[in-house]
């Protein structure tokens, strides 16, 4: 045991609270549902598109992060770090800043098309099913990538100099280290990504180019707003729910353990990847992908640089509490997912159920939880005075899946490694989290926490019901600078935003890795 | 010790005086409340003659603030609820938590007559096509003509966005019966279908069509705040649709007489001087000092459709199915 | 006293049994064919494996209720026995509080085991700094601070040439001899078992057996260890 009796409970707490957020929530819904009602032919279209889109996002993604991942990991060179933390900037971005920086290089009028028409080519268009995977993949192939990229990284140097020893070249190093390393991470990857295209509306439709592409989120949206039928929306929030444990739950089932078993922190050399055409070929798998990742935040930043100076100062102003916020949750967020995250290695039965509950917070509909968190609370206080510690809590919350994936496979190595050794001494509660765990986790926390705290600082204050004029966010200020014709302005936002987002994440996940990290 | 009484004393006094004046909470959508909306200069301007604490409560867009008032029912905290449209009155007044207004039978500078008991209109505005003058010097002047010629446009969804469902209702209003036609030969028009302006304006600005749904006063925000005089509205000649934003008084309020006359200063020249380089919309009540310069500009519709409450609220599910389909293919 | 009461291991189709008792300050090999269930003999009496049936006792207490690291043995795996992140003296320390809240003196008597192991200045490095010789003294200075009554060796010498698995061995020997431990040490060379162990227990099918005087059982070993000492 890593926590002890106590440290399961604590998890056990944890997981109960993330049960109230998500299906207690849920539940309140439909409780409050004035009439029952079914899913119409419409809805089920909504349900055939969502899994399809997400299905195809998550696989691509998946399959394109290996060769990406695998480079990074073969190769060092000067600015790799930057670069990693760079390539994850389209993961933190608000959408509508992701869409516009892609449509400003695969648009009608982007850079592409400008380029094809130089040449006299035919135009590309992005809108449809294309444009949903091209969106998904740029914004999720950043958090498939460093999945897997960590999963490289958990390979000790020992395994790869016992190969180097033996003569092994890459195709048997994938085959005998890699390949086992991938079935362990891939599958938690591809669910990642599954889940977080199922909930995606904004980017689904607008690229999509119609109502085709109309997603799950997209319908419980036009439940709560147009039809105001609660139980629907409980029903397809129900729905998305399910489908999110079914992936889960598939994945768990096809993920083994590596078994590569633990290090001694010594430096890795690669000498199976020293071959210049192998040298060529990651070289051009790195400026693919940064050049299909970059180009668009470099289109953003084009536009958005020049704005900062003449920003208006409730902008600041909402910088400031965005990254309080983001602070916050961040801290809550860790305070969560640690004591979770013992809990569900620690637990040999209970542990797959605790992961499971940690993970909710993917498959929540944004719109429902607000609104059940709304429904159950305002009996009690005026949801105004609640906007910044709701905030901060659901953002938590909402986070808490990316650090837990962060955390668990690290978390279970170490107790492979190091759990009897750790036992035998009676090295057991605050002292074992203060001497093994948490300078074990020292990477993972750090890449967690670097992504809760760019997420909290992205997300569009989730929770409308319970905004206040004197709680708006940055990426609020951003919606209403565009709401109000400000395109300009809100670019120049864009930019602030996306400046913190990263500074964030760097700050936490350069603090985390020491030499150990990727 | 005795300044720490001292100042705790004024502070409690301070307090005293704001808890003494009542309080009137304003329900509306976000962008009204914005920095850039009209929020600040009413809340300043109202502040200054009521002796009360206006206080706004934003929350989404028009929809959702029904939505909002629905799940609390008749325990709402709102005493006035402001931004609703033309076209959601009729589920706003099902919910029989709306008063009817003191202002009596006035004579509004809208197209239309309005004699609602209810609710009050503040401002209003036609929807239509914004395009750059010089990258389109011919745009299409009906639908017929827009659905047989290449241009593209961005539209927004109907399901999510208010000025979506006025394209809906617009296009049903102009073809009550050819409404599924128009839609299928449009279809290869619509580059895309966001789920709110924002985007699609965005997108717009940035190129990606030729046209954008947004409203007739539009081009006036790139006149007079951006000297920029390159866009316009086409005029369609089947009349262009009609919305118009009011706000009601909740029967169950405890500042009655207040929330009157809020609704009285709303049309007042007070309130209504602020709405056209803020809301971007046509006042109510053009002030006495006239629209402001540029707003002469803009294309003026020879017709303006708009259906009754009741109706919209029926043919909207209907047209929403003419809709999906047409453009699901 | 280490008494093993009726003991039964079940995991999966694999069972092992023993009854016997080792006499306190005994030094015991255990010895038979790879996969016969030494390491999982150790990895019960230290609390790893849960006992189907029987019991363990030290000094007449079961064992059972203790968890690992408060039963009155310390153990030596074939590897992985330091932190990797954490310093030699801290590894070693480990061995005084698991909290590493030392004193004075709990520094002072870290440091000397640190010379007694020949190890004196060395105690900030890393272990992934230290030699695979140097590692092993490591965690014995750890083994030398815990002090419990019985020790456990599986293999982790295993490793190391014969010059220095020897030389280690002496210095298990000598620890043991100062803290009067009752040392069970699985070996696979027969060499070492003779050199450490005036009695070796064999783990052969399914069982093993009670402890007998090494030298008879290697110079006269029934047929399960011939075949393994290839004789």
């Amino acid at each position: 045991m890593i926590g002890g009796r106590g440290g399961a409970l604590i998890g056990l707490g944890v997981a109960g609270l993330i049960l109230c957020l998500t299906l207690g929530t849920l539940a309140a819904v439909a409780w409050r549902a004035e009439a029952a009602s079914g899913l119409g032919p419409a809805d089920w279209a909504a349900l055939r598109f969502t899994l399809l889109q997400a299905a195809l996002s998550a696989t691509v993604s998946a399959a394109l992060a290996v060769p990406v991942a695998r480079a990074f990991a073969r190769r060092r060179f000067r600015g790799r770090g930057v670069l990693i933390a760079l390539l994850g900037a389209p993961f933190i971005l608000p959408v509508i800043v992701a869409v516009l920086g892609l449509l400003a290089v695969f648009g009608r009028s982007g850079l592409m098309n400008d380029a094809l028409r130089a040449l006299g080519l035919p135009e590309v268009s992005i809108y449809g099913l294309q444009g949903v995977l091209v969106a998904h993949v740029f914004l999720n192939l950043p958090l498939a990538t460093r999945l897997v990229l960590q999963g490289w990284a958990a390979i000790p140097a020992e395994r790869f100099r016992l190969a180097a020893s033996l003569g092994l070249g890459p195709a048997e190093v994938g085959r005998f280290l890699e390949r086992p390393m991938l079935r362990a991470v891939l599958p938690g990857a591809w669910v990642a990504v599954f889940v977080l295209c199922l909930t995606s509306f904004a980017v689904a439709l607008t690229l999509g180019g119609g109502p085709a592409a109309t997603t799950l989120e997209l319908a419980i949206y036009q439940a709560f707003r147009f039809d105001f039928d609660l139980s629907r929306a409980a029903l397809l929030a129900a729905v998305q729910f399910a489908l999110c444990l079914a992936a889960a739950g598939l994945a768990a089932g096809v993920a083994r353990p590596a078994g590569l078993g633990a290090g001694l922190d010594r430096p890795v050399d690669r000498r199976d990847a020293g071959s210049p055409w192998l040298r060529v070929q990651d070289g051009a798998v790195i400026a693919a992908a940064s050049l299909f990742l970059l180009l668009p935040l470099a289109m953003v930043l084009l536009r958005g640089v020049p704005q900062l100076g003449a920003l208006p100062g409730p902008v600041w102003e909402a910088a400031a509490r965005s990254v309080a916020v983001a602070l916050a949750s961040t801290l809550l967020c860790v305070a969560l997912a640690l004591p979770l995250a013992i809990a569900a290695v620690d637990l040999r039965r209970g542990g797959r159920w605790l992961e499971a509950a940690g993970m909710l917070g993917l498959a929540t509909s944004p719109l429902v939880l607000g609104t059940g968190l709304f429904v159950l609370l305002r009996p009690l206080v005026r949801p105004a005075d609640l906007a910044l510690p709701v905030t901060v809590l659901v953002n938590a919350v909402m986070a808490l899946p990316f650090v837990l994936r962060a955390l668990l496979p690290a978390l279970r190595d170490l107790r492979a490694g190091y759990g009897r050794l750790a036992e035998s001494l009676g090295l057991a509660g605050m002292a074992r989290l203060r001497l093994l765990t948490l300078p074990r986790l020292r990477a993972p926390l750090g890449f967690g926490a670097g992504l809760a705290a760019a997420l909290s600082m992205g997300d569009l204050g989730v929770i409308a019901l319970f905004a206040d004029q004197r709680t708006e966010t940055l990426p609020l200020q951003l919606y209403r600078l565009m709401g109000a014709y400000r395109m300009d302005a809100a670019a120049g936002a864009a930019v602030l935003l996306l400046g913190l987002s990263l500074g964030l994440f760097r700050a936490f996940d350069r603090g985390g890795r020491g030499h150990a990290g990727p | 010790m005795r300044h720490f009484l001292i100042a705790a004393g004024l502070l409690s006094a301070g307090i005293a005086a704001a808890q003494d004046a009542p309080v009137l909470t304003v329900y509306t959508y976000d962008s009204f409340v914005s920095e850039w909306g009209p929020g600040p200069k009413v809340e300043a301007a109202f502040e200054a003659i009521c002796t009360c604490d206006l206080r706004f409560v934003a929350t989404g867009d028009g929809a959702e603030l029904l939505s909002r008032l629905r799940l609390e029912g008749a325990a709402t905290e709102a005493d006035i609820v402001l931004g609703l449209d033309s076209n959601l009155t009729a589920a706003a007044a099902a919910t029989g938590l709306f008063a009817p207004h003191a202002l009596g039978m006035r004579d509004y500078d809208l197209p239309v007559v309005w004699d609602d008991p209810m609710f009050v209109p503040y401002d209003w505005g036609y929807f239509a096509f914004v395009h750059d003058k010089a990258r389109l010097p011919d745009p299409p002047a009906s639908f017929e003509a827009l659905a047989a010629s290449d241009v593209s446009i961005i539209i927004q969804d109907p399901r999510a966005s208010t000025p979506g469902l006025g394209l809906l209702l617009w296009v049903k209003a102009a073809y009550p019966d050819r409404a599924a036609g128009i839609w299928e030969g449009l279809a290869d028009n619509i580059v895309t279908v966001t789920p709110g302006w924002s985007e699609s304006y965005g997108l717009f600005l940035q190129g990606e069509a030729d046209m954008v749904l947004s409203y007739t006063t539009s081009p006036a925000y790139h006149l007079i705040a951006e000297g920029d005089d390159s866009k316009a509205a086409a005029s369609f000649t089947e009349g262009h649709y009609l919305q118009i934003e009011v706000a009601g008084a909740i029967a169950s309020t405890d500042v009655p007489d207040l929330a009157d006359r809020f609704l009285a200063f709303m049309v007042s020249e007070e309130f209504q001087k602020v709405i056209p380089q803020t809301n971007w919309m046509y006042p109510a009540v053009t002030p006495p000092g006239g629209l402001p310069a540029g707003f002469d500009t803009l294309i003026t519709p020879a017709r303006a459709l708009i259906y009754p409450p009741g109706e919209a609220a029926r043919i909207r599910i209907e047209a929403l199915t003419e809709w999906q389909t047409a453009l699901s293919r | 006293m280490l008494v093993l009461d009726r003991l039964r291991i079940v995991q999966d189709d694999f069972t092992l049994t023993a009854d016997f008792t080792v006499p306190t300050g005994a030094r015991v090999a255990v010895i038979g064919p790879s996969g016969a269930g030494k390491s999982t003999l150790l990895a019960a009496v230290a609390g790893f494996v849960p006992l189907a049936a029987g019991r363990i006792l030290w000094n007449g207490q079961d064992l059972a209720p203790l968890p690992p690291g408060a039963r009155p043995l310390s153990i030596l795996f074939q590897d992985q026995n330091l932190f990797p992140h954490l310093t030699v003296t801290r590894n070693i320390g480990l061995g005084l509080r698991p909290d590493l809240r030392l004193d004075r003196a709990q520094q002072a008597r870290v440091a000397a085991a640190l010379e007694r192991v020949g190890l004196a200045g060395l105690g900030a490095r890393l272990p992934a700094q230290l030699s695979g010789g140097q590692q092993g003294r490591v965690a014995l200075a750890r083994v030398l601070l815990r002090a419990r009554p019985l020790l456990l060796l599986d293999e982790p010498f295993a490793a190391l040439g014969p010059a220095l698995k020897a030389e280690m061995l002496d210095l298990v020997a000598e620890i043991a001899a100062e803290t009067g431990s009752t040392v069970l040490m699985v070996s696979h060379e027969p060499a070492d078992a003779r050199r450490f162990a005036p009695l070796s227990v064999l783990v052969a099918e399914g069982r093993a057996a009670p402890p007998a005087p090494t030298a008879a059982l290697l110079d006269n070993p029934p047929p399960a260890l011939a075949a393994y000492l290839g004789r």
